[in-house]
């Protein structure tokens, strides 16, 4: 019978520990056990057998570390083959005649991946997809990832297996005793991740006894539509007489399973310190098998810590990572001016939004690239969930396969096309997918219209094996100036579809207004009007006042706020809400009255604010040369002399950034030709991630009026050569921390001098020094970052 | 080699001074301080602090001093032991988010990356000085004495040593510690280091 047959109308049970078993045979600590498939097989079987004996339906092979990383490929297939024939033998020679399987174990790889760790996502899906490549050669009958403890890894593992075979993958996860896995992610999190991504079985394994488990495991199955897995260690290790002991006995192991069995999971087995008397406890309980499971309609999107769920209480989705009719966020785009719209992402989040929209659609960029570096940088330093909206089927397979989590896509339509280009996506990466209610032959102008098209998209999903937990509805919010009918269709239909067809529903709510007077007074409105027919969520603007107020107050009077408590806390923000980053630097003293001051005073707000009252009166530019530059070089100089510590600079210079911004809005507005600036490509050199130097001189350099392009940290020696040709580059900055890594630079530099002879190339970081600079080919040692700047003005 | 131990402090005392230090910026100012209490508000609940450790005997022959897991020349470290039969050999650390939040500060306000970084800093050496302490009470009890701890890359201990160390004590399923291929520890505030234990007081 397969497997999964077999475990529709049974529990299943899995082994217990290995690792322990092999110490006690004399496996010493950094010895490799998987090599022991080879040098011992014989224990390797006996320990196997005495699971299936003990009434293990399911033995995994001895492969947790085989992988790439840990040895060549030729040892890499020797040890699995070993590894698949030793349980194949322990299977045969079994006195146990249930259901026999053998699992290909896969552990976590041993490394951090990318931007934490230097393990790239890609490199980790081809790690996994070779050993899984070579354990379905030999012939398992499921692959079993286990004891991952990184969200991003665990997607890396399934990705792997779902690209490499056939066969069910099951996947539990090690949570600490914080309920979360260690970088994060909580259960509910994985729930929507692994099963959005078609695993056949998820749950935990690992790290605490049942006890300690249960309530983990009680929240996946609150979630979860999948059978949930459940493989303790034999309760908590302690010493007695130098000797760590597992603190539970068999008979408790045994009966704290069942309770949790109990309780719906359905797969059972034992790790650390469990042997086969702990299984053989387990199956002689003989456990009742609950109803089957119960499918789930919980519709969540998640990030690399929590999940998020769309339900009775709405939600807001930000919308302004949007380039439409935003000269200042296309500028952005096009000077690949990252800090810009991740600074954009951080400030909605302060503003209190559950979802980020992603948009950075423009036709003049490689929209793909783009996206998937935005989602990538995102993730690394905010942790809501994404919504990726993008009309390519390109960027969006690319972003949704980095993606930690389970995101919100945007969009799919009743349109055959579109249909076939997004479902695959959905069913493979999994997430919510956003449905418009139109189809080939437009928007229809009645709500029936639009039920109609959503029927459709429900019944080819359903094709798809999509589950309409995991679409989400978009009526469409048409002008209302346009036509007198528009809101009333709209909302009719997503009344009906929230009804009618049980299904959640997202609207766009801005447009209603659009070409009227006083925006916001209508939006916030018929918002109001779409929370009272249903409305599950709004992508909006979290900066309107208007709308927050609406939400806010929508929330408490539908008792969706406990005590009232986020009603309280918006009220005490309503009047003086500020973006992330304000807040800061409320004492203000008698000199920071000038804008001169203020930046000398690091006082961000305020110069913000000076600047702003200072467009009024003087031309922008004027502003950065009279006031800006000189206040600079107060501190620059204060900072040379060694009178004005590091952080000092830093706050001055983030300062100055924040009174430069209203300006360069008003430059572009004014659409002022450019003047000629000189153009400086920064980059921290292949292999190193450290950028917090570099990102001082990138912020200077700024403040000094330069263009930046900033490519953030281990780049390429090709793509540093490429943006410094595309911009015209007049200077290189490159940066290495690390002695690994200055060979890098040196391969860059050579790159430049061939490709782009006429920049300049200057070179700082912790390890290099002037005459190291100079043997490896650059124009400049910059000894910090005020110097940097000074050796890009002599340029002038 | 005894058996790995995994261990949970409480958050240790924050000593303000040290951050400043790691700053570069000694006595500090109004504004300082201010982003230091900020900085130290912002990771509040978002550091873990965490130690495995092993014990493991130690002994020199012909130079070559055998550490239990591996086999150095160090001549540093050989001095260090003088007159210890066995090691203690630990990995700290505060934890990933720490490294999360530099990076998102990175972005949104370089100071605050700078302090968080210092303050990672003195956090992970603080908590190496609170498992020290607390090893140095239990050992005490049964007479020995501890010596003070010593991390590859001082003196002449290669780096490369951590290779071991991390492999030893399985870092990363114990406390999520992991190695890239420039011998640097993910999550970034994190240590390693060896501890003589003397045989007699």
């Amino acid at each position: 019978m397969k497997i999964l047959d077999y475990l529709k109308e049974n529990i299943l049970y899995l082994d217990g520990g290995m690792g322990t078993l092999l110490q006690a045979e004399g496996l010493t600590a950094g010895e490799h056990p998987e090599r022991w498939n080879i040098t011992h097989p014989e224990v390797i079987q006996r320990i196997h057998r005495d699971y299936y004996d003990a009434g293990s339906n399911v033995v995994s092979t001895n492969t947790f570390g085989a992988n790439l990383l840990k040895f060549s490929r030729d040892e890499l297939e020797n040890i699995i083959k070993a590894a698949v024939e030793n349980a194949k033998l322990a299977k045969e020679s079994s006195r146990n005649h249930g259901e026999k399987y053998i699992a290909l174990d896969i552990g976590p790889s041993g490394k951090m991946l990318k931007p934490y760790g230097d393990l790239d996502f890609e490199d980790a899906v081809s790690l996994f997809a070779e050993t899984v490549k070579i354990g379905v050669k030999y012939g398992v009958d499921l692959i079993y990832i286990e004891t991952m403890s990184d969200s991003y890894e665990t997607k890396a593992a399934l990705l792997a297996a779902k690209e490499s075979c056939d066969l069910p993958v099951f996947v539990s996860n090690a949570y600490g005793s914080d309920g979360r896995l260690m970088t994060g992610a909580s259960p509910a999190a994985m729930v929507a991740m692994l099963e959005g991504m078609g695993a056949d079985a998820i749950g935990v394994n690992c790290s605490l006894g049942p006890k300690q488990l249960a309530p983990i495991v009680e929240e996946i199955l609150k979630y979860s539509s999948l059978p949930v897995i459940l493989k303790p260690n034999a309760g908590l290790p302690e010493v007695i007489n130098g000797k760590t002991v597992y603190n539970i006995t068999p008979d408790e192991f045994a009966n704290e399973v069942k309770s949790l069995i109990g309780k719906g999971v359905r797969i059972a087995g034992g790790c650390c310190g469990t042997t086969p008397e702990y299984i053989a406890a387990v199956t002689n309980l003989k456990c009742e098998t609950p109803l089957l499971t119960v499918k789930k309609s919980h519709t969540i999107v998640s990030s690399y810590t929590h999940a998020v769920e769309i339900a009775d209480s709405p939600i807001l989705i930000g919308e302004r990572i949007n380039p439409t009719g935003k000269a200042r966020f296309k500028q952005a785009l096009r000077d690949n001016d990252l800090d810009y719209i991740l600074k954009e992402g951080l400030d909605q989040e302060a503003r209190g939004v559950h979802i980020l929209d992603v948009n950075v659609g423009l036709p003049d960029i490689d929209e793909s690239e783009m996206m998937t570096r935005v989602i990538c940088e995102l993730q690394a330093i905010c942790d809501l969930p994404l919504q990726i909206d993008t009309s390519s089927t390109e960027a969006m397979e690319s972003a949704l396969r980095r993606y930690n989590g389970k995101a919100m896509i945007n969009s799919v339509n009743g349109k055959e096309e579109s249909m076939r280009k997004i479902f695959p996506l959905v069913r493979k990466y999994g997430g919510v997918v956003v449905a418009l209610t139109l189809d080939e032959n437009g928007i229809p102008e009645t709500a029936d219209g639009r039920v109609e098209i959503a029927k459709k998209i429900l019944s080819t999903a359903a094709e798809y094996g999509i589950d309409k937990k995991d679409i989400v509805f978009d009526t469409l919010t048409m002008t209302v100036s346009a036509d007198k009918n528009a809101a009333k269709v709209t909302l009719d239909s997503l009344e009906f579809i929230t009804k009618e067809l049980g299904c959640k529903t997202v609207l766009g709510v801005s447009n209603i207004s659009f070409g009227l007077p006083a925006r916001d007074i209508m939006n916030s409105v018929f918002f109001t009007c779409a929370l009272e027919r249903g409305l599950s969520a709004a992508i909006m603007n979290p900066y309107s006042d208007e709308m927050m107020k609406v939400y806010y107050s929508f929330r408490a009077l539908h008792s969706h706020d406990e005590n009232f408590a986020d009603y309280i806390d918006f009220s005490s923000r309503v009047s003086t809400l500020t973006t992330a980053s304000g807040a800061v630097n409320a004492a203000v003293s008698s000199d920071d009255t000038t804008l001169r001051g203020a930046i000398i005073k690091g006082l961000r707000e305020k110069a913000r604010e000076l600047s702003v009252d200072m467009l009024k009166d003087n031309a922008p530019l004027e502003i950065v040369k009279e006031h800006i530059i000189p206040a600079l070089d107060v501190v620059g100089k204060g900072f040379e002399a060694k009178e004005i510590y590091l952080p000092s600079l830093l706050m001055s210079a983030e300062a100055a950034k924040s009174a430069f911004e209203p300006i360069s809005e008003a430059i572009l507005k004014a659409k002022v030709a450019d003047e000629v600036k000189t153009t400086v490509v920064m980059a921290t050199v292949k292999g190193d991630i450290h950028d917090i130097g570099k990102n001082i001189v990138c912020l200077l350099l700024e403040n000094y009026g330069f263009r930046v392009i900033d490519l953030g940290r281990d780049v390429e020696p090709q793509r540093i050569v490429d943006a410094a040709l595309e911009s015209n580059a007049d200077v290189v900055g490159l940066s290495a921390l690390m002695t690994t890594t200055v060979p890098a630079m040196e391969e860059t530099i050579k790159l430049l001098r061939e490709k782009a002879p006429k920049c300049k190339i200057m070179v700082g970081g912790a390890v290099l020094t002037e005459s190291y600079s100079r043997r490896i080919g650059a124009d400049h040692y910059a000894p910090d970052a005020m110097d940097g700047v000074r050796f890009v003005e002599g340029l002038k | 080699m005894s058996i790995i131990k995994i261990k949970e402090y409480p958050a240790p005392e924050v000593n303000r001074s040290e951050i400043l230090r790691y700053m570069q910026a000694k006595g500090g100012d109004s504004a300082l301080d201010a982003l230091i209490e900020r900085g130290l508000k912002l990771i509040e609940d978002k550091l873990c602090f965490r130690v495995c450790y092993a014990e493991f005997p130690v002994s020199l022959r012909d130079g070559a001093l055998n550490l239990g897991f591996t086999v150095t020349d160090s001549r540093d470290l050989s001095k260090c032991l003088n007159g210890c039969d066995r090691i203690l050999l630990f990995a700290a650390t505060v934890g990933i988010e720490l490294d999360r939040q530099i990076l998102r500060y990175s972005r949104l306000e370089p100071s605050m990356a700078l302090c968080l970084q210092a303050i990672g800093s003195e956090r992970a050496e603080a908590l190496c000085d609170a498992f020290c302490d607390d090893m140095e009470m239990q050992y005490n009890e049964q007479g020995f004495s501890l010596r003070p701890r010593f991390s590859a890359g001082y003196g002449d201990l290669p780096l490369s040593l951590q290779e071991d160390i991390i492999k030893t004590l399985n870092t990363p399923k114990n406390i999520g510690v992991s190695l890239n291929e420039s011998l640097l520890m993910s999550p970034s505030k994190s240590v390693t280091a060896i501890i003589g234990i003397k045989g007699e007081k």
